[in-house]
């Protein structure tokens, strides 16, 4: 956990007292809604359906029991007595006042936190692997890189009005679980030739209304140039964004509009003035940031030998990752119970959860870009007893990496900007699909769900991907098959999704997913194929014609015909 | 103009905006006979590209208006002579101008007066001045005196301890 200094202590305060003042003369009538709105924006306030909506930052993930309890605090006394946690690794209330926000943060600076740049035209929070730090596959501890990037992107006065949101995800391991190839940067630790550590930067990835996967525009960036070249990127972007046009916005479209090489071209001209100047780290100033970080002092353990067999063997297999100490496990707590929505959490299980993560797991914990909760350093010895205790409070549900863990943004249900409702669509397909059994036969597999095309649940990279849209005031729901959000394994990088076909009414998407399924279970040449693997080998015209019949498709090619004729 | 703040102080402005349309009424002649010769006159940047050398003739000071959107080369020649860069905000959060401003200061060496002119805002000066700005002619219906408070916000933010944070 990085502890604040006095520095950064002062900072969340300050900024708590800004926006107190300018919350009061919001609603003393002194600033408009349009002059309020980004100034309220950065502070994580959003005006949703019923209520402002208020994002909290927990950068890079990471967040400690007490913080936890602050959280649950929140919830109780300025909420409806629960969160919601992000595919950003932020938590999410639904149901502030306006009027207490800046009480509220005035609480969360109480516990080194914040709410800024959660939201609005600017450098968002910085996500990451949820396994940082105790990943076996690890090349560098991306906290303290992410670290350094909260501290440079926070108040950084330059990037405050980009054109548009601005994502950055850092990578420290040899599998990608922060999905780089999808934001607007992300940067891929590498080791040089000499050891020393550095980045593979890609740019203008991203979702929304045009998915683009990355272009990595520079192979390997030494860690010293980290910021330097951030500030060389972010300079190209807010001068020659577009500006004009919201959804023609983002640095991909820039990238797209001028080209990889030309964008590459800019970014390393400015990053040639910048290069070794002052903004360029040192050794000093990164251990001293480093050892900020309150690190879990590990006792010498060995590795056990657990019993693989029933329920606890199950959870295992799925639910607990491999660490690298021996002795010690991460696992996942399952947020994806079947009638729950995906990401919610009541205030009395964050109270339970930072109890066990203090018994448990150093007093930390971390949230996974796939809305769940990571305690990453438990003892083995430890796993069956924090499994009972989870089983009671209803985390350990065994569907880590199955179709049930799916990722869902709150949707119509909340979301002003949603076109369909997400939520009910997600517990429809839990219920079809609740028995544990079948899944396990099913193998991995990503299923994401977002409200609309801001793709907040990342449909586009699910392996199933259903996107809510909008047909003449009714909600329908379009498929896509065959993304997939990083290089999780090898060999399978950041893919988007392929549409395969007309949008479904909601009551059929139960029907359709199980037809996907039934074909990939025929079509599978082992175990071992997942469904992505599947649709890659064989494309998306047997899924195609297995959902929508061999009549629809000849019918759909007679339309394509007449209307090229 | 409405209120303008210097240095973090009320001020006075000296300067009279010169378009071009009021150039080009005296009949291209190069004198500028609808201000006194001494006066400082603020000219757009086109304008100080086709008549520099009648602009620089003049007794008084000659400042250069640009856009955020503007490249700093194209106004690198008017830097050693410009005693005022003023950079005009179309539109509060169209972010340009602080990068402009950044690039004047810090690649360009400039070190006369930089406002920003157009839709400045009270909640914007204090990023504003973070980048480099040191004058800004706020919006007419901004009150001067009580926006003088935004520059001693978050103070804590350019007191980072370590040297990468000493670059701004």
């Amino acid at each position: 956990m990085y502890v604040y200094d006095a520095i950064d202590q002062r900072l969340v305060e300050e900024r708590v007292s800004q926006f107190r003042d300018q919350t009061r003369r919001y609603l003393a009538g002194e600033l408009t809604d349009d002059e309020f709105r980004p100034l309220r924006l950065q502070n994580g306030l959003y005006v949703e359906r019923h209520a402002p909506m208020l994002r909290v930052a927990i950068p890079y993930g990471l967040l400690a029991s007490r913080q936890l309890r602050q959280l649950a605090h929140i919830a109780r006394a300025y909420d409806r007595g629960y969160g919601h946690f992000s595919t950003r690794q932020n938590i999410q209330f639904n149901w502030p006042r306006l009027e207490d926000a800046p009480e509220i943060l005035g609480e969360l600076a109480g516990v080194q936190m914040h709410a800024i740049q959660t939201s609005g035209s600017c450098i968002r929070n910085v996500t990451t692997d949820h396994f940082a730090g105790v990943a076996p596959d690890e090349i560098v501890d991306s906290f303290l890189w992410c670290e350094l990037v909260r501290q440079w992107s926070a108040c950084n006065p330059e990037f405050a009005y980009l054109p548009r949101k601005f994502k950055i995800a850092v990578n420290g391991a040899a599998a990608d679980r922060a999905a780089t190839y999808v934001h607007d940067i992300g940067l891929q630790a590498l080791r040089g030739l000499d050891g020393a550590a550095g980045f593979r930067v890609i740019v203008g990835g991203g979702m929304g209304r045009t998915p683009v996967i990355g272009e990595a525009i520079r192979e390997f960036l030494p860690w010293r140039h980290l910021l330097t070249y951030l500030e060389a990127i972010l300079r190209v972007y807010n001068r020659h964004g577009r500006r004009d046009n919201k959804y023609k916005a983002r640095i991909k479209i820039l990238l797209k509009a001028i080209g990889p090489a030309a964008f590459r071209d800019r970014v390393e001209a400015e990053w040639a003035c910048l290069r070794d100047g002052p903004g360029t780290l040192n050794e000093d100033d990164v251990q001293r940031i480093d050892a900020r970080f309150a690190r879990p002092q590990y006792e010498a353990l060995q590795d056990l030998r657990l019993p693989a067999a029933g329920a606890f063997g199950a959870w295992q297999r799925r639910n607990v990752h491999p660490h690298k100490q021996p002795g010690y496990a991460a696992v996942t707590l399952s947020l994806k119970k079947t009638g729950v929505p995906p990401g919610d959490v009541t205030a009395e299980q964050m109270d339970a959860l930072a109890d066990l993560a203090e018994r448990y797991s150093f007093g930390e914990l971390r949230v996974s870009h796939e809305q769940n909760l990571i305690f990453a350093d438990v003892r083995q010895a430890d796993l069956h007893a924090l499994w009972l205790r989870l089983r009671a409070l209803g985390f350990a549900t065994p569907n880590i990496g199955l179709l049930t863990n799916i990722i869902a943004c709150p949707g119509g249900d909340y979301c002003s900007l949603a076109n369909a409702k997400s939520i009910p669509v997600a517990e429809a397909i839990q219920r079809r699909f609740d028995a544990l059994d079948d899944l396990h036969d099913i193998g991995e597999l990503d299923l994401n769900i977002s409200g609309c095309i801001n793709s907040c649940g990342h449909h586009h990279v699910g392996h199933i991907g259903i996107l809510g849209v909008d047909k003449q005031g009714a909600e329908w729901y379009q498929v896509t098959i065959g993304g997939n959000q990083g290089l999780t394994r090898p060999g399978a990088p950041a893919a988007l999704g392929e549409v395969i076909g007309p949008a479904f009414a909601r009551d059929d998407v139960p029907d359709v997913i199980e037809r996907l399924i039934e074909i990939y279970l025929a079509a599978r040449e082992s175990e071992h194929e997942r469904f992505v693997d599947t649709v890659w080998r064989v494309g998306i015209e047997p899924f195609k014609e297995g959902v929508y019949g061999r009549a629809h498709q000849e019918r759909a090619t007679e339309r394509r015909q007449l209307a090229a004729a | 103009m409405a209120g303008l703040i210097r240095n973090a102080q009320l001020s006075e402005d000296s300067w009279r905006l010169l378009d071009a349309g009021a150039f080009l009424r005296v009949g291209e002649s190069g004198l500028i006979p609808d201000f006194p010769p001494g006066a400082d006159v603020l000219v757009p940047l086109r304008l100080w590209q086709c008549r520099r050398d009648e602009l620089l003739q003049r007794e008084g000071r000659v400042g250069v208006l640009v856009d955020g959107a503007d490249e700093p080369q194209a106004l690198a020649d008017a830097l050693p002579h410009a005693a005022l860069i003023a950079i005009r905000i179309p539109v509060f959060t169209d972010g340009r101008a602080y990068s402009l401003a950044r690039l004047l200061r810090s690649r360009f060496g400039y070190a006369g007066e930089l406002r920003a002119v157009g839709d400045v805002l009270r909640d914007q000066l204090l990023y504003l001045q973070r980048c480099g700005f040191d004058a800004f002619a706020l919006r007419a219906d901004q009150d001067a005196r009580r926006a003088l408070a935004a520059f001693t916000e978050l103070g804590a933010a350019v007191r980072r301890p370590y040297a990468w944070a000493r670059a701004a």
